[in-house]
């Protein structure tokens, strides 16, 4: 990786605290992403792959979740050393960020074009007429028809798709250089993921912004992101840029993942690939390979925690000897 | 075995101080399909186009508006909840929730044996060993009996909710999204468990999906929904090889494939599903693509027609290419 690094994440790890103790939800995980680029962190439900998006963003729920460990530079500044006020200006400011649910992230007793304002007149410091100008703008540049008359709706009149709009509308109303979109089109229909998709895209090369782009879809991943990041059980084990990934994915997971998929080209009715056992819940992990401890590989053998290394320029991969051989 | 004749499924749309009506979804508008033994029809469409709603009342937990669903010969169109009841063990349904179609007060052992409970059927030792052999058939432990649905994973509890469905041994089941809310790794799974237990019993299936691969992956034919109506229906290599309808080659088009050596070039849908409250006098979908001949399919017979064996599209000019159209028309 020869571009410079927008945001560099070190051996980050966050816990949170329940009542069977400290639970380690993301364990030494590290990335880089390269300025322009997208990149795309994939992995089941629970491998802490939002965990990590809202750790960047200081968002984690509170009281319970903290940051035990590790650094996250952006720019070169230390996010987890900086003030809530410094916080709150990148927020949304310098970083903007989507969730999977738009209704969640709407104020549903509020007007749109007040929410999308807001962003302005807190951020940029507007007046009010300025504010509302440019966030008509910005709902047109999101080829939401007839901006004016949607700045006067509540978000309830808004259909899935146009709400998800409206939240990227406010996630890029400061023209961020790091947008951070968390499963954007996961309760979307396909033709309206591939819209958004595309219009993702197009404000990228627009704005020059790099993204991180969390989904659980490989098809998605394949079709929009430079690099890829693949997440198991609050590890990263194995990162490469994505025709890499794909064409020569190294660790057993990746690859059990990826023959796990119907695709339109697998036989009708044929049998699909299931990976072996389930993810342990978040206090049971290994020390050791957590893929090996799904698939039941003695754990004697695998006790020591697997080396992450470069095995080629670009391509990182947790090394395990007992469950490469799959 | 399941004939459906221009099924209608309207909601009226009351509004004012006496809420008259005012108006009427036709979430379903003029439906026709057939299903076999043991065959799987799938069926895709957008959010909204009324897939959820049309296997609802296949399995009578709706009251069709108007047409007729033929279960053998047996016209169940308007039977009574209790003319229904002794039927309903031909017929099942799998929600895309399992989390919330289970009931979370009753232990795993009750939600499975309910079904034969209410249907008088068996003695209580001898429920008890049907529900071991279910659960087991679905691959769940006998001792998951006694737990309750908050402690399985998510697929763990579509195997339960797969258990229910088949505990009477029905002819036919509605899987309505079941394995949308899983993770990869489960869906196989699940996938893998519908297509053995359809060998097994002989199962015939109404599979809804919106993930386009997954219902090519489990059907033998495949019907596309759009706005309450089917614009195509063929065996789904078919369907997935060349598809006819504008539409169905738009939807196929926006599914993402999992290989970034693929470039292809998307067909972008303008704007969202028009609402079927007020629906387009002509084709809907000419309509949302703003086709130049769209006037022209207003009062047209816009009815499914065979262009090949087997393969049926809607007769409608603004959706076809014009060798299509020509063979359709002429």
């Amino acid at each position: 990786m020869s571009e410079i690094s927008l945001l560099e994440v070190n051996r980050l790890i966050t816990s949170f605290e329940t009542d069977r103790g400290l639970l380690r939800a993301v364990d030494q995980v590290s990335f880089k992403i390269p300025q322009g680029k997208t990149v795309g962190i994939v992995g089941e439900s629970g491998c802490g792959k939002s965990v990590t998006a809202m750790s960047i963003v200081g968002l984690l729920p509170q009281p319970s979740g903290k940051i035990l460990g590790g650094e996250i530079k952006f720019k070169g500044e230390d996010l987890l050393h900086c003030s809530e006020k410094r916080m709150q200006e990148i927020r949304g400011g310098e970083i903007g960020v989507i969730f999977q649910e738009p209704m969640a992230a709407l104020n549903p007793v509020h007007r749109v074009g007040r929410q999308v304002a807001e962003v302005f007149r807190v951020h940029k410091k507007m007046g009010k007429k300025d504010a509302w100008d440019a966030a008509t703008e910005m709902l047109a540049l999101l080829k939401i028809p007839a901006p004016e008359k949607r700045m006067m709706d509540y978000p309830h009149h808004l259909s899935g798709g146009m709400r998800q709009r409206v939240v990227i509308a406010l996630a890029l109303a400061c023209r961020p250089s790091l947008l951070i979109a968390d499963e954007p089109t996961t309760a979307l229909d396909v033709t309206v993921q591939a819209q958004i998709l595309d219009l993702l895209e197009n404000l990228q090369n627009e704005i020059g912004m790099s993204v991180i782009l969390i989904t659980h879809d490989l098809g998605v991943i394949a079709e929009t992101c430079d690099e890829v990041v693949v997440m198991y059980a609050g590890r990263v084990v194995e990162s490469a840029p994505v025709d890499e990934l794909f064409g020569n994915p190294q660790h057993a997971y990746t690859k059990a993942l990826l023959r796990s998929i119907p695709t339109l080209d697998t036989p009708p009715k044929s049998r699909l690939y299931t990976i072996p056992g389930t993810v342990a819940g978040l206090g049971e992990h290994t020390y050791g390979c957590r893929f090996c401890q799904r698939l039941g590989i003695n754990a004697s053998i695998s006790r020591e925690r697997p080396p992450f290394k470069e095995v080629t320029p670009g391509h990182w991969l947790e090394i395990c000897k007992n469950c490469s051989e799959l | 075995m399941l004939k459906v004749e221009d099924l209608r499924m309207h909601f009226p749309v009351r509004s004012g101080l006496l809420l008259k009506q005012t108006g009427a979804v036709k979430a379903v508008d003029g439906v026709s399909l057939e299903l076999g033994f043991g065959e799987t029809l799938g069926l895709v469409g957008e959010s909204g186009c009324g897939k959820s709603t049309l296997g609802k009342a296949l399995v009578r937990l709706l009251n069709p508006t108007s047409g007729r669903i033929l279960f053998g010969d047996v016209d169940i169109t308007h039977l009574s909840q209790s003319q229904i009841r002794p039927m309903r063990r031909d017929f099942q349904m799998i929600f895309q929730d399992p989390a919330e179609s289970l009931d979370a007060r009753m232990n795993v052992r009750s939600i499975i044996e309910e079904p034969f409970v209410i249907h008088g059927m068996g003695s209580r030792e001898e429920r008890k060993k049907w529900v071991n052999e279910l659960l087991d058939r679905v691959g769940l432990s006998g001792s998951s009996a006694e737990r309750y649905p908050f402690e399985f994973s998510g697929g763990q509890r579509q195997r339960i909710g797969i258990a229910r469905a088949l505990a009477l041994k029905p002819k036919w089941i509605v899987c309505d999204e079941p394995v949308s809310a899983l993770d990869v790794s489960v869906q196989s799974q699940i996938l893998n468990l519908l297509v053995d237990l359809q060998k097994e019993f002989d199962l015939s299936y109404l599979f809804i999906a919106h993930d386009l691969s997954v219902v090519k992956h489990v059907s033998d034919r495949v019907a596309v929904m759009y706005l309450g109506k089917i614009v195509e229906l063929a065996g789904s290599e078919t369907i997935y090889r060349n598809p006819r309808h504008a539409y169905t080659k738009a939807l196929l088009s926006a599914v993402p494939i999992p290989d970034p050596r693929v470039k292809r070039k998307k067909i972008l849908l303008e704007g969202d599903v028009p609402s079927p409250i007020d629906p387009p006098a002509g084709s809907a979908f000419g309509h949302r693509m703003n086709h130049p001949r769209y006037e022209e399919t207003i009062g047209m017979d816009l009815s499914l027609r065979e262009i090949e064996p087997g393969h049926w599209v809607a007769a409608d000019p603004t959706c076809l290419n014009e060798a299509d159209w020509e063979k359709i028309s002429g």
